[in-house]
This record gives C-alpha cells, sequence and structure tokens, in this order.
C-alpha cells in the first residue's frame, strides 16, 4: 500500500480560465479585444482602400444607410475624400503599436527599478521611490505634453513620454509585491544554498510577482491608448495624414454639426476599444488575485 | 433530549474543479455538561462541519442533513434573523488564531461589550460591570485596564482569554472550541484548557472540542470522535478508545504517536489523506489501512454498533469472529 | 564525503549510497562548536525615544557531533529560531563565534561554509518556490555551487535524490503546489541535501504536519542521518517529538540556554524548574496518567525588558532574593542547568 495518490489539480491555465469565465463582461471584452488585435494585424487585407487616397468627387459623404451615402464608401468620407473605414481600421494598427510598445518600455523600466528599489538598501529605495512620486505627482497629460513639446511632436515621441508617465505605476506595483516576498521561506531557502543578489531577483523572486503586473499591463493598455488619442487631438502625437484615432478627431472638429460621422466614428472606436480592454483587465484581476481564489 | 443532535450531515463545495465533498455523513449528538473531542486530521472536515452548523460557511458550500437540531430548534428550517439569535448566544465559538479572530480597530473592551448589548440589551453601567466580571473570569490580570486595549497589545494567550470570555459572555449552553490552543505556548496552552474544563464544571455548558492533538483529547474529554477524510469513523468514551481503539485508523493514529514510540523509526500509515481527485470507491480509509481486503475496497462501510464504537469498518478491531 | 578544505572540483561525483556512510564522514571532534553566540538587534522607540536591545539570542554554546541530533526546545521568544538563522548563516552573531567541521564561520568563510550547512523551515507550502518546477529547485543548488558539474550529471544527481527521500521519478517535472505538506517537506529535505552539508538545521520540520504524516518524514529524517552521517540541528516545542529524535536536549527561555544534557537526564531528572514545567504543561497522550500540572503564573515579560537576575524569576514557584539580583549561568558536567537551586 505504497501508493502516494496525489491530487491531480487542474492547472494553473484551466484554474485562471475557470475564473476569469465568470465574469461576462471580461470575457466579451477579451474578444473584442481579439477582434481589435486581428483588424491591426490584418488592416492591410481588410481595408478596401488606401487610407490616404483622397477621393476628390465624394467629400464629406455620409455613411451608407443615409442619404447619399454608398456601399462604395460605407461608413462615409471625411473633408479631403478618403475613405473612413479604411482609415478606421488602419487606425487599429496605430494604436495596437502605441499599446503594445508604451506597455513594453514601461513595464520593462518599471520592472527593473521596482526590483532594484526592492532589493538594495533603504536610503536607495528612499530615493528612488521619491523621484517616483514627483512624476506621479504632475497631470500625466501634462507631464507627457510638456515631453512632447521638447521632444518634437510626434508618435513615437508621444509613446515614450507616455511610457516615462506610466513608469512609476510599474515600479510602485514590483516593489510592493518584492517586499512582501522576500521575507517569505522560499527566498531565504535560496539565500542559504548560496544564490547571488542577480539570482534572488530575476529568478526566485520576479516570476512569483508577475500577477498584478500582468493585470497593470492590460489596463495600462487602455491608457496608452487614450493618452496617444489625447495628444493626438491636442496635435502634439501624430501627425496628419496618419490615420490615428486621436488625429482624426483633431482634425473633424468643426465638422460635428456638418458631418457626424468624421468625429463619432472615431470616438467609437477608441471608447470600444479602451472600454473592452478595462473589461478584460478587471476580469484579469479578480481571477488572478491569490485572496479571490475559493479553491 | 440531546442538546444537539446532528445526522448524516454533508457539506459539499463548488471549486475550481467541481464539486468537493468536505463534509461526508458525519454525526455529532452532545448532551447538556458534555465534553466532547472531535479529533481529525487535515481534510477531515471536522472544522467544517462546525462551521457549518454555526452557519459560518461561505456561499460557495452546500449543506444538508438528515437531522440539525439544537435544543428543540431545527436549525435547518429557521430562518437567519432567528439564527443569528442563537449563534454567539447560546452556542458560541472560538477558533485558532486568537491574535486574527478579534477585530483589529476595536479595543476588546467595545468587542465584548458589543456582544452584551445586541444578545442581551443590557445598558452602559450594567455592561461594564458585566465586562469585569467577565475578565475576571477568564483570568486576565487588571481586568480594568484591559479593556482599553487593542488586539495587537496583547499576547496570544490574553487575546484567546478575551476571545473565551466573549464566547461565555451570555451563558452560552454549548461552547465549540475549534483547535483554541494549536496556535499557543505549551505552557499557555494548559492554562487556557485548565480555564476552559474549569469553565465547563462551573457553568455546566457543553464543550466540544475540536483538535488534533491526542494529548489534549486525553488529558481534556470524556467522549472522543474521530473523523477521517470527512467521515466520522469512531465514537467511543476517552478511556476506552486510548485502551482498545476499534477502527483502524484510531489505532494506526495512536501507534503512530512518538510517545507510543518503542524503536527509533515509528509505525507510520502509508499514502495520504484522500483528496478531492482520489477518492476510493469502497472504504475511504482503504487505500492505507493494513488490514483492507477487497471487500473494504468496493464496498462501502457501514457502522458498527456503540459496543464496537460505532466504528465506520467491515471488520472492527477487538469485534469477535 | 570528503573533509573540509578549499572547495574540490569534482568531474566523477560518487552515488549516494550505503558506500558512502558514515565511515567516511567520520573525523574526530564535533562537527559543530558554538561559543557564547549572541545576536541583539537595536529597536527604535518612536521618534526621540532612546533605542532599545532586544535580546534575541544570548551566551549559546554547545557542541554536535556528527550523526548526532541535537535538540533546541522552548517556547516563543525563546530564540531557538534566531539561532537556526545564526547557525545557518543567514544572519551574523553580534558576539560569539561558531565553527562547523573546523572552520571559523567569518565573512572570510561564507561562501565555502554554506554548503557544510543547511536548513530546513516549518512551513512546507511557504519554503518552495511556486513558480519553480521540482526538478529545478533541486538542481539550482548544484548549478550555483557546483559550476563544473554538466547539466547531465546535475539531472542524475536530483533525481537520485529524489528518490532518496521517497518521491517518484515523474513528480521531477511537477510544480509545488501539486504535492501536500508531507511530500513538500521531503521535497525541502532533497534540496538541502543536495550540497551535501555536514549539519542539518530542522527547523521544526513537521509541527505543520498532521501526525500521521509526522511519522513518515521523522522516519525519513532517522534513515537520513544513518545513512548519511547527518547531525541534526533539531528544534521544535513538541517535547514527545524531541523526546523520540534527540541525543541531547538544550532548552531556551528568553534568548538564553537554561539547561543542556542529555535526553535521558533531561527528560528522566529536569535540573531547571522552567523545564519541569515544560514538561509538566505537555500534554500526554494517556488519560490514565495521572496529571500533575506546575502552574506557570503570569506570562512571557517582552524580550525588550527582560528582568535582572534570572530571567525564569518572575514566574518560578522557588524564586527567592538571590534569583533576582544576580543571572545564574549554566553549572553542571554534562547535564547543566542555569540555577541557583536546580531540582534534583
Amino acid at each position: 500500500m505504497t501508493a502516494a495518490a496525489q491530487d491531480i489539480r487542474p492547472g494553473r491555465l484551466a484554474e485562471f480560465w475557470h475564473y476569469f469565465s465568470e465574469n461576462r463582461g471580461a470575457v466579451f471584452g477579451m474578444w473584442v479585444f481579439a477582434v481589435f488585435v486581428a483588424v491591426a494585424i490584418l488592416a492591410d487585407l481588410i481595408a478596401p482602400y488606401d487610407p490616404t487616397a483622397q477621393f476628390r468627387d465624394h467629400l464629406l459623404q455620409p455613411p451608407f444607410w443615409q442619404a447619399g451615402g454608398s456601399f462604395a464608401f460605407p461608413l462615409g468620407t471625411d473633408a479631403v475624400g478618403r475613405d473612413m473605414l479604411s482609415r478606421l481600421l488602419h487606425g487599429a494598427r496605430y494604436s495596437f503599436y502605441v499599446g503594445i510598445v508604451v506597455v513594453a518600455v514601461a513595464a520593462t523600466g518599471g520592472i527593473v527599478i521596482g526590483l532594484l528599489a526592492g532589493f538594495a538598501p533603504r536610503w536607495v529605495d528612499t530615493i528612488i521611490m521619491r523621484v517616483m512620486d514627483i512624476i506621479l505627482a504632475f497631470p500625466s497629460l501634462l507631464l507627457a505634453l510638456v515631453l512632447v513639446a521638447i521632444l518634437g511632436p510626434s508618435l513615437t515621441n508621444a509613446m515614450i513620454a507616455i511610457a516615462i508617465v506610466l513608469q512609476p505605476h510599474y515600479v510602485r506595483l514590483t516593489r510592493a509585491s518584492v517586499l512582501a516576498e522576500r521575507s517569505k521561506d522560499y527566498v531565504i531557502a535560496a539565500k542559504v544554498i548560496g544564490a547571488g543578489l542577480p539570482r534572488l531577483m530575476f529568478i526566485t523572486v520576479l516570476p512569483n510577482c508577475l500577477s498584478p503586473i500582468i493585470v497593470q499591463g492590460a489596463l495600462s493598455f487602455s491608457t496608452a491608448i487614450l493618452d496617444a488619442a489625447a495628444l493626438g487631438f491636442l496635435g502634439m502625437g501624430a501627425q496628419p495624414p496618419t490615420p490615428e484615432w486621436g488625429t482624426m478627431l483633431a482634425e473633424s472638429r468643426e465638422f460635428i454639426l456638418r458631418a457626424w460621422w468624421v468625429v463619432t466614428l472615431p470616438g467609437l472606436a477608441i471608447l470600444m476599444t479602451v472600454l473592452a480592454i478595462n473589461l478584460m483587465g478587471d476580469g484579469l484581476r479578480d481571477a488572478l488575485d491569490p485572496k479571490l481564489k475559493r479553491s | 433530549m440531546a442538546l444537539l443532535e446532528i445526522r448524516n450531515l454533508s457539506v459539499d463545495f463548488a471549486t475550481a474543479s467541481g464539486a468537493f465533498r468536505a463534509v461526508d455523513g458525519a454525526d455529532v449528538a452532545v448532551d447538556a455538561s458534555d465534553v466532547l473531542a472531535i479529533v481529525g486530521e487535515s481534510g477531515s472536515g471536522k472544522s467544517v462541519s462546525m462551521l457549518a452548523l454555526m452557519g459560518l460557511l461561505p456561499w460557495t458550500a452546500t449543506v444538508t442533513a438528515d437531522r440539525m437540531m439544537f435544543d428543540g430548534q431545527d436549525l435547518r428550517a429557521i430562518s437567519p434573523r432567528q439564527r443569528r439569535r442563537i449563534v454567539g448566544k447560546d452556542m458560541a465559538m472560538i477558533f485558532q488564531e486568537p491574535m486574527s479572530s478579534l477585530n483589529p480597530c476595536f479595543t476588546v473592551g467595545f468587542q465584548i461589550k458589543e456582544i452584551l448589548r445586541i444578545h442581551l440589551g443590557l445598558n452602559r453601567h450594567d455592561r461594564h460591570a458585566r465586562a469585569i466580571e467577565l475578565f475576571e473570569m477568564v483570568g486576565i490580570p487588571a481586568p480594568e485596564q484591559r479593556l482599553g486595549a487593542f488586539p495587537h497589545q496583547m499576547s496570544g494567550g490574553m487575546c484567546q482569554r478575551v476571545m473565551i470570555a466573549m464566547a461565555i459572555s451570555c451563558a452560552p449552553k454549548l461552547l465549540i472550541a475549534d483547535e483554541p490552543t494549536t496556535a499557543l505556548d505549551v505552557t499557555i496552552q494548559a492554562q487556557i484548557l485548565d480555564l476552559l474544563t474549569e469553565l465547563q464544571k462551573d457553568t455546566g455548558m457543553a464543550l466540544i472540542l475540536i483538535t488534533h492533538d491526542m494529548g489534549v483529547v486525553a488529558e481534556t474529554a470524556e467522549r472522543v470522535s474521530v473523523h477521517y477524510a470527512g467521515q466520522k469513523v469512531e465514537e467511543q468514551g476517552v478511556l476506552d478508545l486510548f485502551k482498545a481503539p476499534h477502527h483502524p485508523y484510531t489505532a494506526a493514529l495512536l501507534a503512530a504517536l512518538p510517545e507510543r514510540a518503542t524503536a527509533r523509526r515509528l509505525p507510520t500509515i502509508p499514502g495520504v489523506v484522500p483528496g478531492q481527485f482520489d477518492r476510493p470507491d469502497g472504504c475511504l480509509f482503504s487505500p492505507r489501512c493494513a488490514f483492507a481486503d477487497d471487500l473494504c475496497r468496493a464496498v462501502p462501510p457501514g457502522q458498527a454498533p456503540a459496543t464496537l464504537g460505532l466504528a465506520l469498518c467491515h471488520y472492527p478491531l477487538g469485534a469477535l469472529a | 564525503m570528503t573533509g573540509p578544505g578549499p572547495m574540490p572540483v569534482r568531474a566523477q561525483e560518487p552515488e549516494l549510497g550505503p558506500e558512502s556512510g558514515p565511515e567516511l564522514g567520520k573525523k574526530p571532534g564535533p562537527v559543530l562548536v558554538a561559543r557564547a553566540l549572541s545576536r541583539h538587534y537595536d529597536v527604535r522607540s518612536g521618534l526621540f525615544g532612546a533605542p532599545k536591545v532586544v535580546r534575541a539570542l544570548s551566551d549559546a554554546s554547545f557542541t554536535l557531533d556528527a550523526g548526532k541530533t541535537l535538540a533546541v526546545v522552548g517556547e516563543s521568544g525563546c530564540g531557538k529560531s534566531t539561532l537556526a538563522r545564526l547557525i545557518t548563516m543567514i544572519e551574523p552573531p553580534t558576539s560569539g563565534s561558531f565553527a562547523i567541521g573546523g572552520i571559523e564561520a567569518t565573512p572570510a568563510t561564507l561562501r565555502t561554509l554554506r554548503t557544510s550547512v543547511q536548513i530546513v523551515f516549518q512551513d512546507p507550502y511557504g519554503s518552495l518556490n511556486p513558480r519553480q518546477r521540482v526538478g529545478a529547485m533541486l538542481e539550482e543548488p548544484l548549478k550555483i555551487n557546483r559550476p563544473a558539474l554538466d547539466a547531465a550529471a546535475r539531472t542524475a544527481r536530483a533525481r537520485d535524490m529524489l528518490r532518496l527521500v521517497g518521491l517518484r521519478e515523474e513528480h521531477f517535472e511537477r510544480y509545488a503546489h501539486m504535492f501536500s505538506g508531507g511530500q513538500r517537506q521531503r521535497i525541502a529535505v532533497a534540496r538541502a541535501l543536495m550540497l551535501e552539508p555536514k549539519v542539518l538545521v530542522l527547523d521544526e520540520p513537521v509541527s505543520a504536519l498532521d501526525l500521521s504524516i509526522q511519522s513518515q518524514i521523522l522516519n525519513l529524517l532517522v534513515d537520513l542521518q544513518e545513512r548519511l552521517g547527518l547531525a541534526y540541528l533539531f528544534i521544535s516545542h513538541d517535547l514527545s517529538v524531541v523526546r523520540h529524535m534527540a541525543d541531547d536536549v538544550v532548552v531556551m527561555y528568553l534568548g538564553r540556554p537554561v539547561e543542556i544534557g542529555p535526553r535521558d537526564a533531561v527528560f528522566a531528572a529536569p535540573r531547571h524548574p522552567y523545564t519541569k514545567a515544560l514538561l509538566s504543561a505537555t500534554p500526554v497522550a494517556d488519560p490514565t496518567a495521572a496529571k500533575t500540572r506546575i502552574k506557570l503564573e503570569g506570562e512571557l515579560p517582552s524580550p525588550l525588558s527582560i528582568p535582572p537576575g534570572c530571567p525564569f524569576a518572575p514566574r518560578c514557584w522557588k524564586a527567592q532574593a538571590r534569583c533576582r539580583e544576580a543571572r545564574p549561568e549554566l553549572e553542571g558536567d554534562t547535564h547543566r542547568a542555569a540555577c541557583f537551586f536546580p531540582e534534583g
């Protein structure tokens, strides 16, 4: 009677999916986000026209369900005759690009600084956190504006600015997790078998701190898109004729009453994407939070 | 009439990996002034069954029982409001971690007076007097000053005394103590156990003591109920249990005690308690039992008569033929 | 296992087995010698208060031979966990010194001695990295300390160790959360033994385990001690486990050893009143045994304000004026007690 029969617990992924799928909103958000990613990748193939191509005969044409619209330009055209649908589809690409790059840069930088702050002696930790506090004290958009004004208006510079502004969140999260994990037995065990500081930081502790960072990453994605759109709207982000959703909004301010579709459709695109990501992020947080686990 | 009578209690939890049966057809019966010890290891469902009785389980738990009577009231049928009048007043419970069982934001005096106000409706002056009286009963020195202390300012032993004071404040008929001394030092443990038995004798209340420590059982209990994997596998008087256990699990548990060791190597019970996914078809203890045969592995056993300790076994130990 | 000295680069590791038993490892003299180890912490009391000193451990001296077990017994605040941290070199002592295998423990010898002493923690659920597979956990000590070993040799030794502690081949690729408490402790023991230490510090290794699992782990520890000639520093508050496992016992109170001696002597005829109270307070699993409880008054004083004189005097039933003025030192030959009026 040796049989050491173990609990074959479901793998982590299956358990995660169980909790995540209980939240209908999160699953809906995830599907919408998946569509957004697919559109961003396949924009070249799906879009009927080139987004910068101008059709001078079809200026400000309404969408197909209104009088004067046609299926040739399903969502209408803008003030210089560019197809709205194609512009929106390509805009997804830019927004996705912004989201990915900003989150990657902010997270990488934030994680490394957070690890350093968590493991460093008290005085180094204090200096790092005060610098982060200063960054956090600025209204994020204002800070981004200042940075872009210094570096020059372009989408790349807007992304750098937003990434810098988002970094303190990652630093704080990582540092909090590191401080909580440092005192646990398995970290002390690693020290006792002779692990040096780099191994302790990156191999022992970091993998256990990732849950809150993943959640923050999902939520920062939407913040990045919104901030890039805001900068674009203010003329400090992507420059025309780039079909970035915020820039499209800026170009069409004057047409709010005359041609509602030029303003509303990019706004709707931003709204839906950001909402989907936030719903998904909420679901991620609930599913990854160990305190909410029930089994 | 028994003070507490629970028959065929089952508790199922809805988990990420399906339903989990934490308590499987357990019986508990306690008369007034009884001292019953419920013994079991982790996974035995001993705490869960008492929490089910008190109505303290989360919404993911489903509680079913043939009978759940306390002091003549059917606990399955009463409304939550009626239940709140019984729980904490006639039926009280103290828990394992005294430091985290008290609300850290309020003084201990506030917490004990809260009970007196809600359950007994005493006025301010009477509450204060009764609180001091209760603190003296549980042996807290300088009770007047202690009323203004916060839980984090007190040691584990003191916090547990406060918990006991809160539990007995309304003169309960039944006190359930869930591993009350596991988190405490040995010398404090002795003090707390002595206090519990003294209070039990003085007030005549029934005491259910949940523990995994056989030493505590031997010194405190009158009757012992042994639980394994959610089921009750044996119930006997304490002297008989230690002298002649009838269920192989009880016998193996007693043999595994370091104090009964005769050689450098201890007798062990091979294997682990069945979890959610490896519950055997027949007797739950059969994978680990030295005496199990094919019948045990295929057919769940019934309960033996009281002379054989109500053992849940096809071949209870000590049975003739 | 070869003796002390600079770490040899071993290309061909001998298999762990009955051949590498205690005969190879036995040297004359104790494998662990501690002299007056102390550890104090400075604690700030408020913004303007003078810093207070917490004397977590004071004047701990003992010796430990290979193949033997020294049990450290006491309640919370007695300093046994601090002692574990000092011996495992997680923290340096404030004063005093100790030597493992003849080598003094100093900051210079820290790296060399790391492989001579390892630890098994109390909580099986916190001491294993949740994000590491068992195989990786076992190979990590070798990766860090034996860089000359190639990957195949490392994996082979890790698998051997897994078998030695009673786990199976298929457990190599699993994550920690898939195991029960007892199995996790086996993994923890396996990890501690990967570097072939001379001294194994066991900080309450079975306190968090069920009784039926406890005996499995205790048997495993006994087996390993016999096969590998390990010296155990066994910390526990459970006197029945101590009685079963220990060769020698040291009883601690408020950071000081108050009694030290061979197990049978200490249990049969305790000399210090605290030991006597501790023994009488431990519940015995025999309902027919007479309950002669020595009631200790009061509680443990705060380690910030230890009273002058004997630390046990406020709670001792035999305390007299002399006990409150001067502190007794450990007296006796093999069975020593720090008391002016020892029992017996």
